[in-house]
């Protein structure tokens, strides 16, 4: 059965990047700023790369807030990416303090410029790290959006700010970045998201856009 | 550590991809879309789309090829060459690039870079910086594909593009392009030292054990290669595995 995926148009980042790797994965695809067509979903992808208070804006510029409310109570599986997964947290302290959809109880903060072994390190973090369980056991992993991923699998990571879950059972995986735990993926029941980017992370990233599409 | 990046950089003119020495006498040596997809399926970080006419002649040629590597290669694509204005980042983006390269129109007019930067995110923007060494002892900003003199400091200029909101700069040393004579290790310390943001060295990598010394002694954030991948003077594996022997971490795809 093909999933049927629809990513959310709201003027922010590159998704055909998104599109073209979900529908090399078999799925097919629509890009939508639709109210109806978002709250009636089968999954969900909320993009973005920029700025958080111009994503935040432009969704809620476009009532794409209550669309998004609607779907998660339907329980069908949701996924943010990069900053689609910053904005599903509950405020973001970027250039401002700003709210976010607050789907996962959390902040977005800036990475410092120094990692904890006192040196400066370059910001934008760009290029591959490797993910990891935040915990143990492993069961959250085993049974989410990285069921199918090998913990230590490198994924492709641009961001200058990162998540941090209030409650570390939303926490699915770190990165580290000289020294500092990053989030790299997090899930609460259908709500999941990805700092990384699956659509630039080679095979690794469409394994996980499959295993998106299996939940 | 990082991983360092391993960046194939294609030179294109018309449909080919060509390499040259000192970004001058070119080589056709390919086919883009078929050497992007092979690069990726070795285990390449990153594709580099340069298009070495397109200041030159004053047009935009890549889209299609753009598009077409786009549904195959899901990694990272860069794409610089006549770009000159917010409405060419947008082009290039629908056609499926993720990072945008501007040079020549950035010297000219370097508020382009805020305007682009503003719109589509510092990880979007690239300052491409192409250096010449000069009779002191800096390095000077060319531009027009190494032609055209601009009379700027590498590294002021840097410090400066960054400052308007580039998010990474991508070096290319013209004394070195196409030479296999190893990377401008100082120019890249210069350049990487000076800016908080990545820095990617490009030109002049004659061997594996070429990466050591520009990580180390250079600064490197990530390599752009060509001449060494196209013309199968060395293979991905066996660079990385250089890289892995002299301390330095790459990505494996599993």
């Amino acid at each position: 059965m093909t999933a049927k995926i629809i990513v959310i148009d709201y003027g922010m980042g590159n998704i055909f990047s998104i599109c073209n790797a979900l529908e090399h994965c078999g799925a097919s695809v629509c890009l939508s700023s639709d109210s109806r067509e978002i709250r009636e979903a089968d999954r969900l992808i909320l993009p973005g790369v920029g700025a958080f208070r111009d994503g935040i804006e432009n969704i809620k510029k476009q009532h794409l807030y209550e669309d998004i409310l609607i779907f998660k109570d339907r329980g069908r599986p949701l996924l943010g990416i990069c900053l689609g997964m910053q904005m599903l947290f509950s405020t973001s302290e970027e250039f401002g303090f700003w709210d976010g959809l607050n789907l996962i109880p959390g902040k977005v903060v800036q990475i410092p410029g120094y990692g904890i072994d006192e040196f400066s390190h370059k910001i934008p973090h760009i290029g591959w790290s490797g993910i990891n369980p935040a915990k143990e056991p492993l069961q959250a992993w085993n049974n989410g959006l990285l069921a199918s991923t090998q913990p230590g699998s490198m994924v492709y990571f641009v961001h200058s700010f990162y998540a941090v879950p209030d409650n570390r059972d939303n926490l699915l995986a770190v990165c580290d970045y000289n020294g500092l735990e990053i989030t790299a993926a997090v899930q609460k029941n259908n709500i999941m998201g990805c700092q990384f980017h699956p659509e630039k992370s080679g095979k690794i990233g469409l394994s996980i856009f499959n295993q998106f599409m299996r939940i | 550590m990082a991983c360092l990046r391993l960046i194939a950089r294609l030179d294109i003119k018309g449909a080919n991809v060509i390499k040259g020495i000192h970004l001058e006498g070119n080589r056709v040596v390919g086919d883009p879309g078929q050497l992007s997809e092979k690069y990726y399926d070795q285990g390449i970080d990153e594709i580099i789309y340069m298009d070495a006419v397109a200041t030159l002649y004053g047009r935009n040629s890549l889209q299609k090829m753009i598009s077409k590597t786009a549904r195959k290669v899901f990694i990272p694509l860069t794409v610089g060459g006549g770009v000159r204005s917010v409405e060419d980042v947008q082009s290039l983006l629908s056609a499926g690039a993720d990072k945008i390269a501007v040079n020549t129109a950035a010297v000219k007019n370097p508020e382009l870079i805020k305007n682009m930067a503003e719109k589509y995110g510092a990880q979007c923007i690239v300052l491409s910086i192409e250096a010449k060494k000069n009779r002191g002892d800096g390095w000077e900003a060319m531009v027009d594909h190494g032609r055209e003199h601009t009379g700027l400091n590498v590294a002021a200029w840097a410090q400066k593009a960054v400052r308007l909101g580039a998010g990474e700069i991508l070096l290319t040393s013209i004394d070195r392009d196409g030479t296999r004579k190893g990377f401008d290790i100082e120019l890249c310390r210069i350049v990487s030292e000076n800016v908080p943001v990545p820095v990617i060295i490009s030109g002049g990598m004659g061997k594996p054990d070429d990466l050591k010394s520009v990580v180390v002694n250079g600064k490197a954030d990530a390599v752009a290669m060509a001449d060494i991948l196209h013309f199968k003077r060395d293979d991905l594996d066996t660079i990385k595995e250089h890289a892995v022997q002299g301390g330095i971490k790459v990505r494996y795809d599993s």
